[in-house]
């Protein structure tokens, strides 16, 4: 039914894509899966028509396509359920399914009957009672899912794309998804299922296809293969390099941080954790498995149920970043441009944000002499390439800009550095660097926790790894137990711990 | 020029030239006064005598202070609609301690001040800790200060205080009005607060990005709530020369001056949603709003027409300064 030929896709010099095949049949659930960054959601906005390939064939029932933007993509029968939803949360199912395409009257008016009629009939089709006339944000997230298909299906989608549609679900309601999805392929819909819990892909797929780095790795029914087979497809064999040789952390090393316990949320999975000094300690686990939001936890800076923690042996509750400061914990965000730095503010700037402690003149007064020479100091220590303290961040390139981050956080004397995404969007020869840099902070007795998606990363620079999914920490690695097909076991079958 | 180009912090130092002059910030402001003072010199014989020049600068010193608290404001990416009516209030409420309460003046005068500063940090907590929009909150106060103003009065103004108050509004040093030197004090203040302490920095890190400056450390709340008792105190401070000039506790005094304050603050180049602008072109942006207001008052023009000029040349400024950058 639908058709990818040697899909490739390149932005700007690097290739992402190189060289996709995907072949989904009507009345199939076909699973996409690969890691984090393997290319499944290029792909799927080439399919939508939201980015164009660089090179390769759409075909649709063998005749080819082109789709200039994503209307084309809708007019060919192609609907996609994005992990963000696009509904309107202050609109109800019909007013969101019609959204842009309302039924009209003869003078004008909506049609409202019309409308609630078709999209009552729609979710007759799904089997599914949602209710039509409150607003979407007052239903659940399973039923907003089912808005969102059934919005693609009064589009006649005969190819439905479904991006991570049980990252946020109960158990329950994905049984109720997987019965609608059942529904679908009876009725002969293809559809693409985006996962990353391998349990799901055996229960409900009938084909898969692997991505790996950009790389097709293969497609075959599941009945063809097995658990391990799955994780070795994704994972592949890699050259791990570039990392600085791991020394030995002295055993037994003082605990700096104890997580004695941290829920995220009422009912959740709890974790618990220690941070040793001297060590790199990794969080490993897919997108959206919990790790950003656990250290935010942590400082006070997001939602947390619960939350006891020893600093050093003593109690401790941080009711935000800046008394996480205080007390000699750093945060560099997974975001610099929307997170760890004022773009708009030059390099000195955005390294003394935090610490005019250290420059004071008379008490009140910035020492602008002594802020420039502690900045340059600082820019030399983690290399950073520039026209100077004055250049403005938003000038550098991503390495650089990461340098900066880093600058702030070593011009403080900090005794825990907390790296989200240390190395994302950034060129190889830098990423270098910045190992090396984090390498020297724990040699000089810091601690590091290290949320990375990239599991090469993890296995090359934790001396020990905490595992994450659904929102909780299931497994923590250490020593020859730190390698991929591990980790991503755990990533993608582990049991979180449940309190009560 | 000794500024960044973008947040006015310390920069590099280097010569005067007109190319980097034309890269400041202040560069717009600066060529529209210019062209402006030139406009209106053609049109009126007057207006480029001293006397005049003086008479426009203690015209736009009420405006112009409001408009310092409304720039600490805006760069943290706020705005403060209180401004005009918490003015009224702290006026009508000064007066009324020295005539009605027996308050001597001097003490009623400094009441008034911590009444400002006092309405401000309400600003500031509801905002920061009450995590409610800026604009909806300071609406809010804006209306209640009014409101309580003309309870007080009972909607008439308040004379009879004593005659030295009214050198703040039309007394003279030398032949500086001592309104001018009251304005010229409170923005050289504002500008080393800006310019060369921690606290000026986390200003203007609050409005290029809040979440990275929170993430960082920086204490975002208590910055906030520090806007907002700064406003709330310049506020208070024009009070004292509204004061002087009229002789009076005025309750109805300064309806519509919120909206002149933000057009200078957004004339004077600060970016209304913050992070970037100077305290000087709020300066430079509150004299243009002056020199309009004096000059078409000189050539005589209706004073309705003139709302609708001022409002195209605001519009005008604003497109000229986006297509600028």
């Amino acid at each position: 039914m639908l058709e990818l030929k040697g899909i490739r896709k390149s932005f700007g010099k690097i290739e992402v894509l190189h060289g996709v095949d995907l072949d989904v049949r009507a009345g199939e659930v076909h699973a996409l899966l690969g890691e984090n960054g393997a290319g499944k959601s290029t792909l799927m906005k080439i399919l939508c028509g939201i980015i164009q390939p660089s090179e390769g064939k759409i075909l649709i029932n063998g005749a080819e396509r082109h789709f200039a933007d994503y209307d084309q993509a809708i007019a060919a029968g192609i609907g996609i359920v994005f992990q963000e939803f696009s509904l309107i949360p202050w609109l109800d199912a019909v007013e969101n399914m019609f959204l842009a395409r309302e039924i009209r009257n003869r003078f004008g008016m909506l049609n409202r009957k019309a409308m609630h009629r078709r999209a009552a009939e729609i979710m007759r089709q799904l089997a599914v009672d949602v209710p039509l006339d409150v607003p979407v944000h007052r239903l659940s997230v399973a039923e907003q899912q089912f808005v969102e298909i059934a919005k693609a299906l009064s589009l006649n989608a005969r190819i439905l794309v479904l991006d991570e549609p049980t990252a946020t679900l109960t158990p329950s309601e994905v049984e109720h998804l997987f019965k609608v999805m059942r529904e679908l392929r009876k009725q002969g819909v293809a559809i693409i299922f985006i996962s990353h819990h391998l349990e799901e892909i055996f229960e409900i797929c009938d084909r898969i296809t692997v991505l790996r780095d950009g790389e097709f790795v293969g497609s075959c029914a599941v009945s063809e293969v097995d658990n391990d087979r799955l994780v070795e497809m994704m994972v592949g064999r890699r050259i791990e390099n570039n990392f600085p040789a791991k020394v030995p952390v002295p055993s037994p090393a003082p605990v700096v941080i104890d997580v004695e316990e941290l829920q995220l949320k009422k009912g959740g999975p709890v974790s618990r954790f220690q941070l040793r000094k001297g060590e790199i300690l990794g969080f490993a686990g897919l997108v959206g498995s919990g790790r950003t939001e656990t250290v935010l936890a942590m400082l006070g800076a997001g939602p947390v149920q619960r939350c006891r923690l020893r600093l050093n042996g003593t109690q401790k509750r941080f009711r935000g970043p800046d008394e996480a400061l205080a007390a000699g914990i750093g945060l560099l965000p997974e975001s610099r441009k929307e997170q760890g730095l004022i773009t708009s503010f030059s390099i000195l700037q955005n390294v003394s944000l935090n610490n005019y402690g250290k420059y004071r003149k008379n008490h009140w007064f910035i020492d602008l002499k002594k802020e420039l020479a502690a900045t340059r100091t600082a820019m030399a220590q983690v290399r950073v390439k520039a026209q100077g303290p004055h250049a403005r961040v938003d000038t550098l390139s991503g390495g650089n800009q990461q340098k900066v981050v880093i600058a702030r956080w070593l011009n403080h004397d900090m005794q825990v550095l907390i790296f989200d995404e240390p190395t994302r969007g950034i060129d190889v020869g830098a990423k270098a660097e910045i190992y090396a840099l984090m390498r020297e902070f724990t040699q000089k007795g810091g601690s590091i926790i290290m949320i990375s998606s990239e599991l090469p990363e993890v296995i090359g620079m934790s001396d020990r790894v905490c595992v994450f999914r659904s929102g909780g920490l299931v497994a923590t690695v250490e020593g020859d137990q730190i390698e991929s097909e591990t980790i991503m076991t755990h990533a993608t079958t582990g049991r979180v711990e449940h309190v009560a | 020029m000794s500024h960044d180009a973008s947040t006015g912090a310390a920069g590099k130092t280097g010569g005067l030239t007109l190319g980097r002059l034309l890269q400041s910030p202040l560069a717009l402001p600066l060529i529209g006064l210019i062209v402006v003072s030139i406009l209106m010199g053609l049109a009126s014989d007057n207006f480029f005598t001293l006397n005049n020049i003086l008479n426009v600068l203690r015209q736009v010193s009420v405006v112009g202070i409001l408009a310092v608290g409304m720039t600490f404001v805006i760069l943290t990416g706020g705005i403060d609609l209180s401004v005009g009516a918490v003015m009224a209030l702290v006026g009508t409420l000064s007066a009324g301690m020295m005539v009605n309460m027996g308050v001597p003046a001097a003490a009623a005068l400094a009441l008034g001040l911590l009444i400002g500063l006092g309405i401000g940090l309400a600003n500031g907590v509801l905002v920061a800790w009450g995590r409610m929009p800026a604009i909806i909150v300071t609406l809010a106060t804006m209306g209640m200060a009014r409101g309580l103003g003309l309870i007080y009065s009972g909607g008439y103004p308040i004379s009879g205080i004593p005659s030295w108050i009214s050198w703040f509004g039309v007394g003279r040093i030398g032949i500086i009005p001592v309104p001018v030197v009251i304005m010229v004090a409170i923005y050289a203040v504002a500008w080393v607060l800006l310019q060369r302490t921690a606290f000026g920095r986390h200003v203007y890190a609050l409005g290029g990005n809040e979440n990275a400056a929170r993430l960082s450390g920086v204490k975002t709340q208590r910055v906030k709530l520090a806007v907002y008792g700064i406003s709330g105190l310049t506020s208070a401070l024009a009070a004292v020369i509204l004061t002087g000039r009229l002789m009076s506790g005025q309750p109805n005094a300064g309806v519509g001056f919120e909206l002149d304050a933000i057009a200078a603050v957004v004339l004077g180049g600060t970016a209304i949603a913050g992070g970037r602008g100077l305290i000087l072109g709020t300066l430079i942006g509150a004299v243009l709003l002056g020199i309009l207001n004096n000059g078409l008052n000189l050539m005589g023009i209706n004073p309705y027409l003139q709302d609708v000029i001022k409002g195209a040349i605001i519009l005008l400024a604003i497109y000229i300064g986006r297509e600028w950058r």
